[in-house]
Order: C-alpha cells, then sequence, then structure tokens
C-alpha cells in the first residue's frame, strides 16, 4: 500500500522548520562553528551573527533593548527560569498566581513550590476556556510579594488570556508578571514589550517554524529574578553554557519570518482555512467546538466527538495520512483526559472524544479537504462500535462498573 | 505513540462480531463514559444451551480496547460457559501477540465483561460482582478490590505502577497507591490479611451523634468517598441539612440536572453513606 499524503496539522505540537531557517542555520555547523565567547576574531564574529540574531527576537517581542533576551534550550525551561528564578529573588513569603490550564511546564514548577510551602493560586476558567478574572482580581489582592504567571494561548484549545489587562492589574498590585507565550509568538500581534507590561515572556523556536532545542525568555531589565542555569557568564551571567550558535541564527530568521509573517495577511488566511475546517467539521452530528471561538489563536481548533474515543479517531486519521492530536486518557500518556477541558467543566462525553488540529503557514487546503473527508467516515465507524449515543438507554448510569 | 501488534491493528481496524444480539442469553457491561472506556458483551447459547452460538460486542474506547474486544469475540465463540469463564486478560493479551503495558486494562476490561454477561446468564444479576465484602479501592475509576486482586494473581503483578496499568487504579488523583500496595503486600505474602488486623473501637451510633458531629461525619464521607466520584464526571454535592436521620444533599455541576442523578443519589450517595456511617436507616434526599 502507498502511504498517503501528509497532512499535518499538528502546529501546536511542533512545526516544519522554514527552509530559509535551515539554510540560515547551515554555515554555522560547517564554517562557522567558533565559539561566541572566544576573544579571537573567528570566535568574535560568530558572537556578532548571534546578536544580530538577538535584536531580531528583540524586535519581534517589541524589547526595548536586544540584551532583555536570553537564549534557552526550551520553552520549559524559560517558564522554570521565571518561575523558579523570581520566587528565589522575592524570598519565602512570595505567592505564585497561575491558572488551572496551563502547559505543565508552568504547573509542575507550580506545584512544587506549593510543596515547598509557598502560597500557590491557581485561577479557574470559565466553560468557554477564559480567564475568571474575577478570580484573578481576589488572587492579587493577597498581601506580600507575588509571581503572577499566565499562559497567553492555550495550547490545547488555543483561548486567548487578556494578558494586556492581567499584566496591567498586576503591576497595579506589585506583582512580577510571567507569560508563556510559546503558543502566541508570531500568531497574536499585540504581543509588544513597549505596550504590555509583562516582566518576563518564554517562548519556543519550535513552534514558529525554527528546530527544536532553543528557546528564548524576555526579561525586563529591572525584573528581580535569579539565573537558574549556574556556571558560566554567558547570556550575561543569566544562563551559563556555551550559546547554541546554530540554533540562536536559526530562532532569528523564524522570529524575522514570523514578524513579517504578522503584518502580510498569512494569519488571516490561515484563520479562514481553521474556519473552514470548523464549518466542515461542525456538519457532523453533535460535534462541539471547545472553548470560545472570538478570542482565539488563528489557527486552532479544538472539537469534540461525542460517543466515541480520542486515540482511535487519531489512528483512522493516521490512515489517512492526517496529523493531529487529542485530549483523551489514552493520549495523554496518564489515564485521565485533558486538564484543560476538565478544567473547562466540559462534559465527560466530549472530554476522551476531543481532536485538536493547530494549522500553520504552510498548510493548504488540500489539508483541510484532507480531514473533511476522512472524518465523517471515521467518526460513523466509530459510533457504530460505540455504546452509547444512541438514545436508547440512559447514557451513562454514573462510573459503574 | 502506541508500539501495537499487527494484530491488535488488524483488530482495531477489521473489529470481528460488531453489534448487539436480539433476546440475547447473557449480557455484560463495564466501564463509563466517564472513564474513557466501556464494553458491553453480549452472548446467545445454541439449542442445547451449551456452547456459545453467538457474541457481539460494542465498545467505547480506544484503538486496544476495540481490538481487545474484538478478539475476545472470536476467542469465546463455540466455547462452553465453563471454558469461557476460565478465558482471562493474560490470554486476551496473548491472543493478540501483546498490548503494551500501560494498555493491559484494556483487556481487563474484556475479562470483567464477559465475567459479567456470564454472571448475567446464570443469575440474571446485571451488576457485575457481589460486592458485599469488596471495599471500593479507587474511586476516580470505581476499581473494588476483588478486581485488584484477580489482576495482581492471574497476572503476577508486584508493583503499584502495573495494578494501574492493569486496572487503572491509581491512575487519576493517586490517593489509592497506598491501599494499593497494602494489597500488594498481602498477595506477595508480605502482610498480613487484613482479618488479623485490630477490629476498630466500636464507634457510636449515627443516631446518638450530636447535630455537629453528624453533620461532620457526614461531610468526612462526602469528601472521601463520593465527591471524588462525581468530579470525574464534572459534578460535586453539598450538604445543606441533616435531620435526625435525613440528610439532605443538593448536587452540583453535572450532577444537577443529570438524568442519573437519582441513580447516584440512591446507588451511591445512599449506600455510601450508610456504609460508612453504619445506619442502614438513612435517607438522602436531593433537592
Amino acid at each position: 500500500m502507498d502511504e498517503p499524503a501528509l497532512h499535518y496539522l499538528d502546529n501546536n505540537a511542533t512545526t516544519m522548520p522554514a527552509p530559509e531557517v535551515v539554510e540560515a542555520m547551515m554555515p554555522f555547523f560547517t564554517e562557522r562553528w567558533g565559539n561566541a565567547s572566544s576573544m579571537y576574531e573567528f570566535g568574535g564574529r560568530v558572537h556578532r551573527d548571534m546578536e544580530a540574531a538577538r535584536a531580531k527576537v528583540g524586535s519581534l517581542l517589541g524589547a526595548g533593548d536586544p540584551s532583555e533576551v536570553v537564549f534557552t534550550s526550551c520553552g520549559s525551561e524559560s517558564d522554570n527560569h521565571a518561575i523558579f528564578g523570581t520566587v528565589q529573588a522575592l524570598g519565602p513569603e512570595t505567592t505564585v498566581i497561575t491558572s488551572k490550564v496551563e502547559h505543565p511546564a508552568v504547573l509542575q514548577p507550580c506545584r512544587a513550590l506549593e510543596e515547598r510551602g509557598h502560597r500557590v493560586v491557581f485561577v479557574g476558567v470559565h466553560r468557554d476556556g477564559t480567564l475568571d478574572m474575577d478570580a484573578y482580581r481576589g488572587a492579587l489582592s493577597i498581601p506580600g510579594p507575588k509571581l503572577v504567571t499566565l499562559m497567553w494561548a492555550n495550547n490545547e484549545t488555543g483561548v486567548l488570556f487578556p494578558i494586556r489587562e492581567c499584566a496591567e492589574l498586576a503591576k497595579a498590585a506589585g506583582a512580577v508578571f510571567h507569560t508563556d507565550a510559546t503558543q502566541a509568538v508570531g500568531k497574536v500581534a499585540e504581543i509588544d514589550a513597549s505596550a504590555v507590561p509583562f516582566d518576563m515572556l518564554s517562548f519556543s523556536g519550535h513552534k514558529i517554524h525554527a528546530p527544536k532545542g532553543i528557546g528564548a525568555l524576555y526579561i525586563r531589565r529591572g525584573t528581580p529574578v535569579r539565573p537558574f542555569l549556574l556556571g558560566g557568564h554567558q547570556e550575561r551571567s543569566r544562563r551559563a553554557g556555551t550559546e547554541n550558535v546554530p540554533y540562536i541564527v536559526g530562532l532569528g530568521k523564524a522570529c524575522e519570518l514570523a514578524a513579517a509573517e504578522l503584518r502580510d495577511g498569512t494569519l488571516g488566511r490561515v484563520a479562514a482555512l481553521r474556519d473552514r475546517l470548523q464549518e466542515g467539521l461542525l456538519a457532523i452530528p453533535e460535534t462541539v467546538v471547545n472553548g470560545n471561538r472570538e478570542l482565539r489563536l488563528p489557527n486552532t481548533l479544538n472539537v469534540s466527538f461525542p460517543y466515541i474515543e480520542g486515540e482511535a479517531m487519531l489512528f483512522h486519521l493516521g490512515d489517512a495520512g492526517i496529523c493531529a492530536s487529542s485530549g483523551s486518557a489514552c493520549t495523554s500518556g496518564s489515564l485521565e483526559p485533558s486538564h484543560v477541558l476538565r478544567a473547562m467543566d466540559a462534559p465527560f462525553t466530549a472530554l476522551h472524544g476531543s481532536l485538536r488540529f493547530s494549522l500553520s503557514r504552510y498548510t493548504t487546503d488540500a489539508d483541510v479537504d484532507a480531514v473533511l473527508e476522512a472524518m465523517p467516515g471515521i467518526v460513523k465507524t466509530l459510533r457504530e462500535l460505540s455504546p452509547f449515543g444512541r438514545g436508547e438507554e440512559p447514557d451513562d448510569p454514573g462510573a459503574a462498573r | 505513540m502506541w508500539d501495537y501488534s499487527e494484530k491488535v491493528l488488524d483488530h482495531f481496524h477489521h473489529p470481528r462480531n460488531v453489534g448487539t444480539i436480539e433476546n440475547p442469553d447473557g449480557v455484560g457491561q463495564v466501564g463509563a463514559l466517564a472513564c474513557g472506556d466501556a464494553l458491553k458483551l453480549a452472548f446467545k447459547l445454541d439449542e442445547k444451551k451449551e456452547r456459545i452460538a453467538d457474541v457481539k460486542f460494542q465498545t467505547f474506547g480506544c484503538a486496544s480496547a476495540i481490538a481487545s474486544s474484538s478478539a475476545l469475540t472470536e476467542m469465546i465463540k463455540g466455547m462452553t460457559l465453563d471454558e469461557a469463564s476460565k478465558v482471562t486478560n493474560a490470554d486476551i493479551a496473548k491472543y493478540l501477540d501483546g498490548l503494551p503495558e500501560q494498555k493491559m486494562h484494556c483487556s481487563v476490561m474484556g475479562m470483567e465483561a464477559l465475567e459479567a454477561a456470564i454472571a448475567n446468564y446464570r443469575t440474571g444479576d446485571t451488576t457485575v460482582r457481589e460486592l458485599k465484602d469488596d471495599p471500593l479501592v479507587c474511586t476516580c475509576f470505581n476499581v473494588h478490590e476483588s478486581e485488584i486482586v484477580e489482576a495482581v494473581r492471574i497476572n503476577h503483578l508486584t508493583t503499584v505502577e502495573q495494578v494501574t496499568n492493569y486496572t487503572k487504579a491509581g491512575g487519576a488523583c493517586g490517593k489509592c497507591k497506598g491501599a494499593i500496595q497494602a494489597i500488594l503486600d498481602r498477595e506477595l505474602g508480605k502482610a498480613p490479611a487484613p482479618a488479623a488486623a485490630a477490629a476498630p473501637a466500636a464507634p457510636v451510633p449515627f443516631a446518638e451523634l450530636s447535630p455537629a458531629k453528624k453533620v461532620m461525619a457526614v461531610e468526612k464521607v462526602l469528601e472521601a468517598e463520593i465527591r471524588p466520584a462525581l468530579r470525574l464526571d464534572g459534578g460535586d454535592i453539598e450538604l445543606v441539612d441533616v435531620q435526625g436521620a435525613r440528610i439532605q444533599v443538593r448536587f452540583l455541576g453535572h450532577c444537577a440536572g443529570c438524568m442519573a442523578a437519582n441513580l447516584t443519589k440512591n446507588g451511591l450517595v445512599e449506600k455510601k453513606l450508610r456504609e460508612a456511617l453504619g445506619d442502614g436507616a438513612l435517607e438522602v434526599e436531593a433537592i
């Protein structure tokens, strides 16, 4: 059997490295492989290339000075650095305020701090995935030093938090404000350090067509945050370790491309494709969209098909060459379904049958067509197999075994 | 991505014996939508009522749940009920050339549905097991001690993680991991059976408690034994009042207005409160 054409719709998991990015990186493996910290010109040149990349990253984020950008190995490292580094600087009395729907790279450090005795507030979300602002304001009224860490866009649903308002409220309450913008950078034009008063911002290269293994942490000048990785003077002593110059150059190029994309209408085209996919899938009976449809990334669609299970759908989609992901328990590596959908109080008929499609600049009409062609049959097949959803009996009398 | 055998993929892509049977001799259903997988198995015996002449299944679940169900139906067709009742989850996994360790619970679900269907034929009972003296260990996935003991014995399990992979017990909040370890210790001969433990001092009967103590006692049971199960379905419960032996509660979240709330009230809330508080006369009223 021939392999079907690949239809990659899992760009919130990772993205294809842009050809321009790969091209920009190549010389730094073959010719310009010097150490950026060395004193001779062979290293010095590399240092200048690295600083040019830093300027591109800083420009995309609206940084006042490129030196506010610290290169890291990934988004998770950036989050850990921001959270542990700030709490260390602010002291043992620090309260941490976050949300229930953060990425594990934020949730788990917060839980670790809770175990160490810190007060941690996990603010909830409404049924449409938007932040409970009343609860957030309430948390900010807790006295003493505070760190707020909130995601800009949710990786599973694409729902946006009002980070400008959240950051302004945090600053008014004297809190340090960090945002995990891993899914938002390059997709949200409002990200601008000169206009939104976040103190720190994390993101990752491989979500914006740079390779895996490179991330960045924006640290506004004057923010109280200790280094996370010790052992060298690199990155102005904020992050030890010989700089990963080829990847840093790749990240710079990816940010340059992303900045152009925010202006040239690419995101509008992506949103139109996503909306067409959404409309087509909603034609399948009982399909529900998870999360607010307006306050959402242009590339993300999270839908549930009740009475059937996510992994089974993904296997069938895989046969059609389609790559997507699911919030079902069987795909999460644990036995529990998505913490995001549960925090949104999604009905359990929807929890195990959720699929996430996430698009990119490389997504085509053919990709959307492939899903719309395959999905109705997959849902029908699996519903025929399922004992639920026939309306013949009380759907599910509790967790009776 | 899971590393499934060719046989698992074959049974997933081409499931055998899907559907229902008219006037079946036995039906068994295990699992639930909330748990992420469920299996309904029905069989019909031949005219002499000796062998399984036809068997059908419906499964809600992942690829390996579907494959395990399909495989099971192929295995038991033509068997006598005595032969079928000896089929274990290990046999199902073996038939499929193995399942990933984390997916073994799918094969256990098959075995339990078969047990339930055979019990249904023999006793007419629709409940899966005789649950008397069978403590609920995992409230998140509703797993009883006897199920864990059975999985441990059949599959020679030695760790809590294995028990979770085979039964799901301990796979959500994790609070029952200590209890699972205790069962393992007992099964592996490292600890005495619980019967040997000293019986707790006789508690003050519920009816004789002060109103405040009654509220505290009820709240404790709600929190430990009932809310975790409801929360899994996005529901919750609050205590409104206690008047004598009458406990007023209010269902919240998804439980409020849920079609199954009355079932939950009688089958879970009232049963649990009566058991835990040792008072069979307790009545629960949902308002």
